[in-house]
C-alpha cells in the first residue's frame, strides 16, 4: 500500500483517495496504542528525523511516540530558524541531515514553504509538521480522523472554524481536507482575521459566531495568539472573548451532538471557555489521541511508498 | 573609419521612421541615414543588419549594479557588460549602493568604474535623502552637477509627506527628476507577496496593491502641487496605471515605468513555482487583472517606459526561506526579449517598443541617445526579432542567477550592440 503522494506537504495537493487510505490505515494501526507492549516492528531499521525549527510540544511528542510505536529510530533535532545574517541556513541544515541518510523527515517550520525548500533538496519523504500560516496536515488528518471515528461519516457535515483563521495553517489544512471529504466548512472571525480570498478555498465567512454555530456539526476553536491582542487587529482579549469565544450561553445555540475541537494549546477564557473545553460536547483529547494514530499511518505509508519507489528503480 | 549598418529596417520613432535605411557612422556619431541599395563608397566597412531592426540603443533607466559595496552580486563592470547583452548601450544606476550614491564622491567612482568596463554609457541616480535616511536632502545640486541625472531613494519610499514635497520642489530648480518608489510602509508591513487569494493560500503574508497606489496618488498630487518632475518606479497595480492616466490628462509633469516582470507574471508564479524565491520582488507579482492593466498602459503610453529593475542577488540572500529572501530578480538580459513578447503578441508595434526602452528613458532623464537622427551620437542596437533563443541563467554576463525566467523560450534578441559607433557586442 503506498501514496499517490511522495510527501506530505499540505492537502492542497492530496487525492481524497489519499486521504481516505491515511485515515483508514490511521484505525487499524490505533490499536497498537492499547496493547501492554506498545510496539511493532513496521519500521524497524528505518531512522525517523523530527526537524523542528519552532518550539512545538505536542506534535513533536506525537510524532515521536508515532515514529517509535512502529520501532524507527527517531531522532529530535531542534533548531530556531536561522535569520539571514547568522547561523546555517535551511539548505546547509538539511543536506547535512540528508547525509546521515534519514529514511524520513517531519519538519516544522515558521515560514511558509520551507518543507517545499527541502523537498526541492532531498529525495527524502517529506511530512510538514506546520509551515508558518501555510499547512499543518497532519493536525487536518487527524482532525478528521476524530470526526469520523464520532459522526461514523465526513461527507455532508457542516464543519465551523473560528479564529484567527489569517494567520491559521491549521484552518487552511482543515478548509482542504473536509471539504475534499464532502464537508461544509464555514470559517468565522472578526474581518481583520479573515484573510482574502479564502472562500475561494472553498469556505463560507461569517463574522457572527450565532450566525454559524446552530446548526454546525463541528466546532473547531483555534487558538488566538496572545500577542496579536494589543495590534492592530482587534482591540483586546476581553473584547475578543466576548465576541468571539466558544461559551456555555453559545453551546445552548449548538445542536444536542456537535463536536467542540482546539488544536490546542487552548488559552482557557479567550477563545474557549473552561466549561466548553471541559464538558460533554468537547473531544479535545481525543484529537490528541487520534494524532498519534494518523502520524504513525503516515509514517508508515511513506516510508513504504519510499521503499516501493527504490524497487522500482532497482529494475529499471 | 566609417561604418554602415546595411540591410536593417531602421525603427526611430522621433523622426517618424520605421522603414529600410542604411545607417552610417562615423567619429562616433550618426552621419546619415542613407537609402538602401545604395552605392558603398571605399574605405567604408559595412555590417549586415539583413532581416533586423535598427534601432536606437536602448536604456535602461532602472538598474541595481551593487558596485560599490556588494560587488559578490554585481559589479560596475559585470554589470554594464549584461546590459550590453541584453541590447542596452545604456542604464541609469541606482543610488542603494554600499556606501549609497549621496555625495559626489560615489558619483565620480561610478562614473570612473564604468568608463573603465568600457560597455554601456552608466548615469548614476543619486540619493534624494543622506544615507537613503528618508531625513533631510541630499547635495542634490552638487550631485547632478557631478553627473547624476535623477534622484531617488529607491527601495525607500520617502514616507515623510512634507520632505517629498519639498524634494519635488528643490529639484525643479535644477531641473532633474525624483524617482519615486511608490510604497506605503506600514500598508506592506512584514509582506512577501500580493495580498489575495494566491497569499491566503499560501500562508504568507501579503502586500496590497493600495500599499502602492496611495502612494502614486499622494506623489501625483505632490507633484502637481509643486510642479516638480515626477517619475514614478516599477507601477504593478491597474489602479496605478488608472492613477497616473488620470494625471497625464489633467497635464501633470508625471512619467512612469514598468519592468517586464509585471507585464509578463502573475502572483501565481509564487504558487507554481512552489515559492521559489526568484518570484520575489518589490513590489510584487499581480494579478492577471493587474498585468492586463499594464499591458494597456503600455499601450496607450501612460506608461512611459520599459525598465528592469535589475536587482542581483546571489545565492546567499536567495537560497534561503520565502519569508526571508531579498527581493528582486535580475533583468537585463531578458528584458528585450519579453518586451519583443509584447509586440510578437500584437500588444506593441516595434516603434512603440523603441519608444519605450530608449527614446523615452532618453527624454526623461535628459542624456544622449533615444534617436538615430544624424548628428546624434552612434548608439545603436541592432535586433533579430525572429531569433530564437533559451534563457540560460549560467550563460548570463551578470554575476547573479535570479531570473525567474530560466529556460524560457524567448523571440528575438539583440544581435549588435554599437556605442559611439564602437561594436561592444
Amino acid at each position: 500500500m503506498a501514496l499517490l503522494v511522495k510527501h506530505m506537504l499540505g492537502l492542497e495537493q492530496v487525492e481524497r483517495e489519499d486521504i481516505e487510505t491515511i485515515l483508514d490505515t490511521a484505525a487499524s494501526l490505533q490499536e497498537i496504542s492499547y496493547r501492554p507492549v506498545k510496539k511493532v516492528p513496521t519500521l524497524r531499521g528505518k531512522t525517523q528525523v523530527n526537524l523542528f525549527f519552532e518550539p512545538s510540544t505536542r506534535t513533536r511528542t506525537s510524532f515521536e511516540i508515532a515514529g517509535k510505536r512502529l520501532s524507527a529510530d527517531v531522532v529530535n533535532f531542534t533548531a530556531s530558524a536561522s535569520s539571514l545574517s547568522k547561523g546555517e541556513t535551511l539548505a546547509d541544515t538539511a543536506r547535512n541531515l540528508w547525509a546521515m541518510r534519514p529514511d524520513i523527515l517531519v519538519v516544522r517550520h515558521s515560514a511558509a514553504g520551507a518543507p517545499h525548500l527541502l523537498a526541492k533538496l532531498l529525495d527524502t519523504p517529506i511530512i510538514n509538521a506546520g509551515d508558518g500560516a501555510h499547512e499543518h496536515p497532519t493536525q487536518a488528518l487527524l482532525d478528521m480522523f476524530t470526526v469520523r471515528e464520532k459522526k461514523r461519516k465526513l461527507s455532508g457535515l457542516k464543519v465551523v472554524i473560528a479564529g484567527d483563521i489569517a494567520h491559521s495553517r491549521v484552518a487552511r489544512s482543515n478548509i482542504y481536507g473536509f471539504s475534499k471529504m464532502g464537508a461544509e466548512v464555514w470559517v468565522v472571525g472578526p474581518p481583520t482575521l479573515i484573510p482574502p480570498g479564502i472562500e475561494r478555498m472553498g469556505a463560507r465567512v461569517s463574522y457572527r459566531l450565532e450566525e454559524a454555530i446552530p446548526d454546525a456539526d463541528v466546532i473547531m476553536m483555534l487558538r488566538i495568539q496572545l500577542e496579536r491582542g494589543a495590534g492592530s487587529l482587534f482591540p483586546s482579549l476581553r473584547e475578543y472573548a466576548i465576541r468571539f469565544g466558544l461559551n456555555p450561553a453559545r453551546m445552548r445555540l449548538c445542536k444536542p451532538d456537535v463536536l467542540v475541537m482546539h488544536p490546542g494549546p487552548i488559552n482557557r477564557g479567550v477563545e474557549i471557555s473552561p466549561e466548553v473545553a471541559d464538558g460533554p460536547y468537547s473531544v479535545i483529547l481525543d484529537q490528541v489521541e487520534a494524532g498519534v494514530a494518523v502520524r504513525m499511518a503516515l509514517l508508515y505509508l511513506l516510508c513504504a511508498g519510499a521503499e516501493h519507489e527504490d524497487t522500482d528503480q532497482g529494475r529499471t | 573609419m566609417k561604418t554602415l549598418i546595411k540591410g536593417g529596417r531602421l525603427v526611430d520613432p522621433g523622426q517618424g521612421l520605421d522603414e529600410p535605411r542604411d545607417v552610417l557612422m562615423d567619429k562616433g556619431k550618426i552621419e546619415a541615414l542613407l537609402d538602401p541599395g545604395g552605392k558603398v563608397s571605399t574605405g567604408v566597412r559595412t555590417v549586415d543588419a539583413k532581416d533586423c531592426l535598427v534601432v536606437p540603443g536602448l536604456i535602461d533607466m532602472h538598474v541595481h549594479l551593487r558596485e560599490p559595496g556588494q560587488e559578490y552580486k554585481e559589479t560596475i563592470a559585470s554589470g554594464a557588460a549584461a546590459a550590453a547583452a541584453g541590447g542596452f548601450t545604456a542604464v541609469a544606476c541606482m543610488a542603494n549602493t554600499k556606501p549609497c550614491n549621496d555625495s559626489a564622491a560615489v558619483t565620480d567612482y561610478i562614473l570612473e568604474r564604468a568608463k573603465a568596463a568600457k560597455q554601456v554609457f552608466v548615469y548614476p541616480i543619486g540619493a534624494a535623502t543622506p544615507g537613503l535616511s528618508g531625513e533631510g536632502m541630499a547635495e542634490i545640486a552638487d550631485l547632478k552637477e557631478h553627473g547624476c541625472v535623477a534622484i531617488s531613494d529607491d527601495g525607500r519610499p520617502i514616507m515623510n509627506a512634507e520632505l517629498a514635497r519639498r524634494l519635488l520642489e528643490y529639484c525643479k530648480g535644477f531641473d532633474i527628476p525624483v524617482v519615486s518608489h511608490p510604497e506605503d510602509l506600514n500598508l506592506s508591513a512584514g509582506g512577501a507577496m500580493h495580498e489575495g487569494y494566491i497569499s491566503t493560500q499560501l500562508g504568507l503574508p501579503g502586500i496590497p496593491a493600495e500599499a502602492e497606489e496611495v502612494m502614486v496618488a499622494r506623489d501625483i498630487l505632490l507633484a502637481e502641487l509643486t510642479g516638480g518632475r515626477l517619475h514614478l518606479a516599477h507601477v504593478s497595480t491597474a489602479g496605478s496605471v488608472r492613477l497616473v492616466r488620470e494625471a497625464k490628462s489633467r497635464g501633470a509633469a508625471v512619467t512612469c515605468e514598468t519592468a517586464p516582470h509585471y507585464f509578463t507574471l502573475t502572483q501565481e508564479a509564487v504558487r507554481d513555482l512552489e515559492y521559489h524565491t526568484s518570484t520575489k520582488m518589490n513590489p510584487p507579482l499581480r494579478t492577471q487583472e493587474d498585468r492586463e492593466a499594464i499591458i494597456q498602459g503600455l499601450r496607450d503610453g501612460t506608461i512611459d517606459a520599459i525598465a528592469s529593475d535589475h536587482a542581483p542577488h546571489s545565492p546567499v540572500e536567495k537560497d534561503v526561506e520565502f519569508i526571508l529572501a531579498m527581493n528582486g530578480i535580475v533583468g537585463l538580459e531578458t528584458s528585450l526579449g519579453l518586451a519583443l513578447k509584447l509586440v510578437h503578441e500584437g500588444w506593441l508595434s516595434f516603434s512603440q517598443l523603441v519608444e519605450r526602452m530608449s527614446v523615452a528613458p532618453a527624454r526623461i532623464l535628459g542624456i544622449p541617445g533615444g534617436t538615430l537622427r544624424p548628428g546624434s551620437p552612434a548608439h545603436v542596437t541592432v535586433i533579430d526579432p525572429a531569433r530564437e533563443w533559451t534563457v540560460d541563467v549560467a550563460q548570463f554576463k551578470s554575476k547573479s542567477r535570479n531570473s525567474p525566467f530560466q529556460g524560457w523560450k524567448l523571440r528575438g534578441r539583440a544581435v549588435q550592440v554599437w556605442v559611439e559607433g564602437k561594436k561592444i557586442v
